[in-house]
């Protein structure tokens, strides 16, 4: 990698692969995302679209092959097919234990906004776990937005999401315009206008 | 030091308060204390040795603590939380080490029941034998945590954790009966002292890489 590449790059991955015991999952991968780049990863399920957006994270080690990502832990938002958050916490409550792990200053007002524009802010004191699906898929994405992070690996985020979810979702995406995304979708339609690039799983 | 320290005691607090909230674990840990002390009660024959009564209550608090360490982990199985956690941008030991915060306020609870139930149905406590498990419940709580996080990553978790578990808890109950029999409790303790240092320093340092693929 060169330096002028490190500084524009965020992601950089060369025959990337993954295997679980005898499965190959990703085989050979080569990806550049740039600086502000949002790419869409497409595929049919078990292509490893997921094991990609893992592998980005650090949640995964690469079996073989480079995977450089340039941007600390701290930096990167995760949405997951889980939402990681607790069931017995409130959505608040969920949200301040991460603005606390991620050293936010004024957590708990940032965690109302964000609760506040996601449509969450009635059901705050709600635990997590009476939450529907789609509530939860805003409350997961209250959390991986919370501290707002440079790079976003989004996996299936309009999964569960109503017209309004979906709507307010696009609304955040538009508002993050320089924020490098790696996301994974079944509907790349939907994201379409915001893509840079795609990058097909077989 | 003051952000780490913040951070073991909000991911211990949480604990408490999902323990509060669920009442998941400590009522089965000390239905099974108590359970186990009343078999055993009635199991052994009258005019049994204070030992063999001792080697009982040893028996109960280490399976005890086996049943508090196979939910240790349970709520962040649930939801993917570990993931969330890992992700954080802070210390990983500190998810360890709240963890094992948590752990140790269930198995001194389970114990304040447990002890005076061990003293009705057989024979007064010492202060070597509660010196002896508060000093085991550091240790347990210490290894146990590391190696319930092993067993969460695996399918087989409820086989993997006693598997684990068992063989390390071995010097626990052999420093936990000396330093409860011995007329010199004073070694025995000290190896417990040691066991809970080793054992810390090893999981707490050991823990990012378990944690992680």
């Amino acid at each position: 990698m060169t330096e002028e590449s490190r500084l524009t790059d965020v992601i950089t991955a060369r025959k990337l692969s993954k295997r679980f015991g005898d499965k190959r999952v990703l085989e050979g991968l080569d990806l550049v995302v740039p600086r502000g780049g949002f790419v869409l990863v497409t595929g049919p399920n078990g292509s490893g679209k997921t094991t990609l957006l893992r592998l980005c994270a650090g949640l995964f080690t690469p079996t073989d092959g480079e995977l450089e990502v340039e941007a600390p832990r701290g930096a990167i938002g995760f949405l997951a097919h889980e939402p990681l958050v607790y069931n017995e916490l409130t959505a608040l409550e969920n949200l301040d234990l991460y603005g606390r792990l991620y050293r936010l200053p004024e957590r708990r007002e940032r965690a109302g906004a964000m609760l506040e524009r996601f449509g969450l802010w009635r059901a705050r004191n709600e635990r997590a776990g009476t939450f529907s699906r789609g509530m939860l898929q805003r409350l997961a994405l209250c959390r991986t937005l919370l501290h707002d992070p440079d790079l976003l690996l989004l996996d299936e985020p309009f999964d569960g999401l109503d017209v309004d979810g979906a709507e307010l979702l696009h609304t955040e995406l538009a508002e993050r315009s320089s924020v490098t995304a790696l996301v994974a979708t079944h509907d790349p339609e939907a994201l379409a206008a915001r893509s840079t690039a795609r990058l097909a799983l077989a | 030091m003051n952000a780490y320290a913040g951070d073991v005691a909000a991911l211990a607090r949480k604990d408490l308060l999902l323990e509060v909230r669920s009442r998941d674990t400590l009522p089965a840990m000390l239905l099974f204390v108590v359970s186990a002390l009343t078999i055993f009660h009635f199991a052994l024959p009258s005019g049994s040795s204070e030992r063999a009564e001792t080697g009982l209550l040893w028996i109960a608090i280490v399976f005890t603590a086996l049943l508090g360490l196979t939910r240790a982990f349970a709520a962040e199985r649930e939801g993917g939380v570990l993931d969330g956690l890992v992700l954080a941008p802070c210390d990983r030991s500190a998810i360890w080490l709240g963890k094992t915060i948590g752990l140790t306020v269930f198995l001194v609870l389970a114990e304040l029941v447990a002890l005076p139930a061990f003293a009705l149905f057989f024979h007064p406590l010492s202060w070597d034998l509660v010196a002896a498990v508060a000093l085991a419940d550091i240790g347990i709580a210490s290894i146990g945590t590391l190696l319930a996080a092993i067993a969460a990553a695996s399918r087989a978790r409820e086989l993997l954790l006693p598997l684990l578990f068992l063989p390390l808890a071995i010097p626990v109950v052999i420093g936990g009966v000396g330093a409860s029999i011995a007329s010199d409790p004073g070694s025995f303790l000290a190896f417990l002292i040691l066991y809970d240092g080793v054992f810390a320093i090893l999981s707490w340092a050991s823990f990012e890489y378990v944690i992680t693929e």
